[in-house]
This record gives C-alpha cells, structure tokens and sequence, in this order.
C-alpha cells in the first residue's frame, strides 16, 4: 500500500512539474507570437507606405513629365502612325 | 513600562490579581476573530477594489488598432492610403522645457523656440503642437523627455493622385473619417472599428496570455472604383488645357464604358489638392459634374428627333422648312444662327437647326417629349453612389406651355448634369438601351433599360455622325483612325430669368462609332475668349480625349488612320442653343 501511494505521489510531482513546464513553454510561445504579429503589422503599415510612394512616384503627371523633359519624347504626328491588322501581327 | 518590571523583577513576585490572565485571553481571541472576519470581509465580500489591484499589476487592455481601407482604382492602382502618424500635444501647465530641449524640439517642428512657448501659453488646459508627424520625427521629439509633452497616434490618409481625382475620392478629416466624396458616401464600408482585448503581462511588460477579448478590431475594406486612373489623368489634362486656353470659369468632362456603365474618368476644374486642402474655397471642391446643372442646349435635340422617329410622325429623310431661320411663337422667337431653309430631319441634327427641331417637337404631344425625356434619365438622380448628385429639373408635361415645348426641343427649359448627359447617349452607342452607370467597378456589361427600337437608335446614330462630318457642327470632333458620332452644344445662360450673352459648350458623343465603346461628354463654363460654340470649343477637346482614350485601351480601328478632313477655317457651320 505504502509503494503505491509513495509511486503516486512521485507521478503526481512529474505530473505538476510538467504543468509548470508547459504553462512556463505556453507563455514563451505567446510572447513569441505576440512580437511576430506586431512586426506583421509593422510590415503592413509599411507596404502601405510603400504603395503609397509607388503610386506618387508612378503618378501619370510625373511620367509624362519626364518623358517629355528628360526624355525629350512627344507623340508622333498622325502621318506616321501605320495600324497593322491584328491578322496580318504573325 | 519595561523599566517599571525590571525594578519588580528584584522584588518577591505579588499575587496577580486573577482575572488579569483571562482579560488578556479575551483581549487575544477578539483581537484575532477581527482580523479573521477582515480577512475573510477582504476575501469575500468586499473584493473588488483588492482584485482590481491585483489585476492592474498584472494585466493590461491593449487597444488593438484597425486601420480605414484602401481606395483603388479598377487596376488596384492605390487612390486613397492611410498610414500612421502622430500628433504632439502639451499641457501647459505641466510643460517644462530646458532651453537645449526646446531649442531641439523648433529644429524637429521646424519653427522657432519662441513660437512654442508662445504657444503654449496661449493656451488654457491642451494644446497641439504639431499634427501629423511622420512617425519616427515625432519620437525624436518624444526622445528629448521634456515634461508635459505628450505624443498621440493617429492615421493620415494620403491621395497620390492629388487634385486629378479630389473631386470623385473626396476626404477625411479628424479621426480618418470620411467628410467629402466617396470618402464619405463609403465611410460604413471603409472605415475601420479598433477593438480591444485583455491579456496578462509579465515584468518585462510583454503580454504573455489572452484572457478575454473585449471587442474584435473590425479592419476597414478596401473599395475598387471604376476610374481608369491613366484615363482620369488624361482627361483631367486635357480639360485643364483646355479651360485655360478658352479662359471658362469652369468645366467638366466624363468618359463611361458603353457595356459595363462604369464611369472610366470624370475631371472637374476648378480643382484642388486634397493633401493640402487648409484654404481651399468649398467652390472648388464641388463635384460639379454631379452636383451642378446646366442647361444643355443643343446636345438634346436627338432626343427630340429620336421622339418623333419612334413615334412614326417624321423619317429621316422628311423634310422640314426651317426658312426664314425664325419661328415666331406667342411672343418669342426662335432663331437660327444659319438659315438652312429646306433641311431632312438629318439635316436638322447635322445643322443644329433651333427652328427644325422646335417645329418637329411641337407636332408631338407633350407627353411624347416628356416620356422620351424622362426615359433618357434626364429629371432623375443618376445614382452612381455619389453623395449629393443632382435630379437636374424636367417639369411635368402638363405645365408646358407650346414655346416651352418648343425651347425644349432644343435644350432650353431643362436642366441636367454632366453624367446624366453622357449617360443617356448610351442610348444611342447601343440599340436602344439606357445603361446604369456607376463609380463602382463592376464584374463586366450590364444589361440596359431599353427605351428606342434599336432601328431608332441606329438611324440617330447615323445623324450623330453626319454631325461631325465635314458639313456639320463639329468637324474638329473628328480624329483619326476612329468614326466618331456626336452633338455639340452651345447654350445661353439663365441670369435669374433672362438669357445673357454667357455661354455652356458642350460637346457628348461616342466612338467608334461602328461599335462604340466609350461616351465622352465635355462641358466648358462661361469660355471667355469670344469663341464660345460648342463645335469649337469643346468638340477638339472631344477628338483630344477619345482618340487617346481608345488607342490606351487597344480598340481596334475602324476608320482610315491617316489625315482627317477639316473644312477650311471660318467655314464651321454655327449653331446658337
């Protein structure tokens, strides 16, 4: 009778030891997890901000702007456009 | 006490007196049953303020943020962006900054240390010192530790397609909510709900366990318009250079998508920078295309002759005496800029003859006119999901008078808006049928309200065309590599009750016109150089658009690409409504 309890008594240490584990485990994943979701939601204010300067830096107005300034381009005159028929493309 | 029992201590020990002993028991036992029945008072019953305690120690509420949603365009091409920002405030009367500190904090804010006392001093209990900050300026500022200075998080919406779009996109204003536009219209779709949740922390302040969430973060949506934004660019161009060429106080212009009602641009000016807006007069944020009537003029007479076509009264091809160029009514008359005398029915859309269409309106019956009208859409919002669109006025039938009929005919005594205009040309770019239009992206064509025989439609889409040929009012419509259908107008407008000599040019129509894929309607307000007829005016403004338009969305040609012809100048056949 004795052995039994004393062997009871000793699962029931490895029992509330390892509750102590996981709990103590437990809590370090959440911290983990947290400081991921913060930096997930970093990334996502910074990919806005990054939309945000492509869209400025792709803005039709500056395009046309340096196309024409820097690039010295300008649309051709009607006489010298030709239209291929889509047919005749291959 | 103690120094009196030493002294005793040497002395025989007295008798004690016998109840000394049990007082001191009783003493004990009431002694402890108090802190007991506290203890237990503590426990039980009165805990609250103890558990609060003990919980602030170890738990925290943690704002979960939720951030309003993305405008796009129909490419995803992002329109309106929120992203974080702070804003710094101070108490006054806790603010306290060492020179070095305050010295520092001018050159962050960029303004001069005597400037914030002063302001701090002009204020009573809080006072913001900067707004809007990018993130990492304001924690410099909040690094230098002065006391009294506070920082708080916000968001900031930014608009990188600046004043080519305010008018459609609108704004927020404090707290990221919507105030203008479609910022407004949507704000139950963009807006974001921040929620809250409690968690326990451990020393170091991280949250290492949820306990309950108090409220979910409901994030805001993001929102696909139907604006082309190289299209909207275009537009907002060329409507720009075109009302300072013509020195207008103001214009509009719209390009739709015949299949689908989707409105691909629609341009404003005057305009205004909506990431800079503090001294922008309201008038120029007025969504005018919209909210604004006008009366329409001559872009209405195809509906007139399309009336009268559906009725039987009148073909193509019958003719109308519009000699001596005049037609007396009551008290009024009528005038025509040019006497066309015996014109076909064609002629008179071609011409833009004010006598032809007021004869062919007053043999139709007002009902006749009005159900073609008020079919067309004109009297009725054309509910894009735009925040204060205008009906613009179609009276009831039976209040017209037979000079109001016939004024009518031509555009006068009617009011409408820009896209109700280009809206209802859709009738005559398909068979027949009026398309719902929308600033919404949608998954593809719509079906439309048919309200002409489709035969109708074809035989006014013909007319639309001799229009801009070389005979007609709007020669400079035409481009190249295109076959091009449309109206010009050029109405007088209403000063209280009398006609002046200010002027709307207008120019609606479509391409190409074998099979038509756009509407572009183009308005110009008051165009004060001395030429003022929509054919000259907005009709080049038109072939500008349209041309480039289709070529950026790849429609094929349907018209020969070289040269188009022009009559020589001055030979422009001119029109008066």
């Amino acid at each position: 009778m004795v052995r039994v309890n004393l062997l009871l008594l000793v699962i029931l240490i490895v029992c509330a030891l390892s509750l102590v584990t996981s709990r103590h485990q437990s809590r370090k994943f959440f911290v983990d997890l947290e400081h991921e979701q913060a930096r997930a939601r970093a990334y996502e204010t910074e990919y806005g901000q990054l939309q945000l300067e492509q869209s400025t830096w792709a803005m039709p107005a500056r395009i046309e702007k340096i196309a024409r300034n820097e690039l010295k381009m300008r649309l051709p005159e009607h006489g010298r456009i030709a239209a291929v028929p889509a047919g005749d493309a291959k | 006490m103690r120094a009196a029992a030493m002294q005793r201590g040497r002395a025989p020990l007295p008798a004690l007196p016998r109840f000394r002993a049990p007082i001191v028991y009783g003493i004990l036992a009431l002694a402890l049953t108090a802190l007991v029945g506290r203890s237990l008072w503590l426990q039980r019953v009165d805990n609250q303020f103890l558990q609060d305690q003990g919980s602030a120690r170890y738990s925290r509420e943690i704002e979960l943020a939720a951030h309003r949603g993305q405008i796009v365009d129909r490419f995803g091409e992002p329109l309106a962006i929120s992203t974080p920002v702070k804003s710094l405030w101070a108490f006054p009367s806790h603010f306290d900054a060492p020179p070095a500190a305050l010295a520092e904090l001018a050159r962050l804010l960029g303004t001069s240390p005597d400037a914030i006392t002063k302001k701090v001093e002009a204020a009573d209990d809080f006072v913001y010192l900067a707004k809007q900050l990018p993130p990492e300026q304001a924690d410099r500022a909040m690094a230098l530790g002065i006391n009294g200075l506070h920082d708080q998080n916000e968001y900031r919406r930014y608009y990188p397609a600046g004043e080519t779009m305010s008018h459609i996109l609108g704004f927020t204003g404090d707290h990221d909510v919507g105030q203008e536009g479609i910022e407004l219209a949507q704000q139950d779709w963009l807006g974001g709900k921040p929620g809250s949740r409690r968690v326990i922390v451990n020393r170091r302040g991280d949250a290492v366990e949820d306990v309950e969430a108090i409220r979910a973060p409901q994030a805001g949506r993001d929102l696909a318009l139907s604006i082309d934004t190289r299209l909207q660019y275009l537009a907002f161009r060329e409507l720009k250079a075109a009302v300072e060429a013509n020195k207008a106080k103001a214009g509009g212009l719209v390009i739709l998508d015949i299949a689908s009602g989707e409105i691909l641009a629609l341009a404003n000016w005057p305009t205004y920078n909506p990431n800079a807006r503090n001294k922008v007069a309201r008038e120029k944020m007025r969504n005018r295309a919209l909210t604004d009537v006008f009366e329409p003029g001559s872009t209405l007479k195809p509906f007139t002759i399309a009336a009268a076509l559906e009725s039987g009264k009148v073909t193509p091809d019958t003719i109308i005496q519009t000699a001596p160029g005049t037609l007396t009514i009551g008290t009024a008359t009528i005038h025509d800029a040019h006497k066309g005398g015996a014109l076909t029915v064609a002629q008179v859309i071609q011409k833009s003859s004010n006598v032809g269409a007021a004869k062919i309106a007053l043999s139709l019956p007002a009902e006749t006119m009005w159900e073609m009208f008020s079919s067309s859409g004109f009297g009725t919002p054309p509910k894009t999901g735009f925040p204060g669109e205008v009906a613009g006025r179609l009276r009831p039938a039976k209040t017209w008078r037979p000079i109001e009929q016939a004024t009518m005919a031509y555009g006068h005594g009617i009011s409408v808006n820009l896209v109700q205009l280009a809206r209802a040309y859709t009738i005559f770019a398909t068979g027949g049928e009026l398309k719902p239009v929308t600033l919404f992206k949608t998954s593809g064509a719509v079906a439309g309200r048919p309200v002409l025989r489709p035969e109708i439609a074809m035989e006014v889409r013909r007319m639309l065309e001799m229009a801009v040929s070389p005979g007609g009012t709007a020669p400079k419509a035409q481009m190249p590599g295109y076959r091009v259908a449309g109206k010009t107008g050029t109405a007088h407008k209403l000063d209280g009750r009398a006609y002046t000599a200010k002027y709307v040019s207008s120019f609606v129509g479509f391409a190409p016109a074998s099979a038509p894929r756009l509407v572009v309607a183009v308005m110009l307000d008051e165009p004060g150089t001395g030429v003022y007829y929509g054919g000259d005016v907005a009709a080049p403004v038109f072939a500008t658009v349209t041309g480039a338009a289709l070529r950026m969305l790849g429609v094929p040609f349907d018209a020969p690409t070289d040269a188009i012809v022009l009559p020589p100048p001055g030979a422009v056949a001119e029109e008066e409504t």
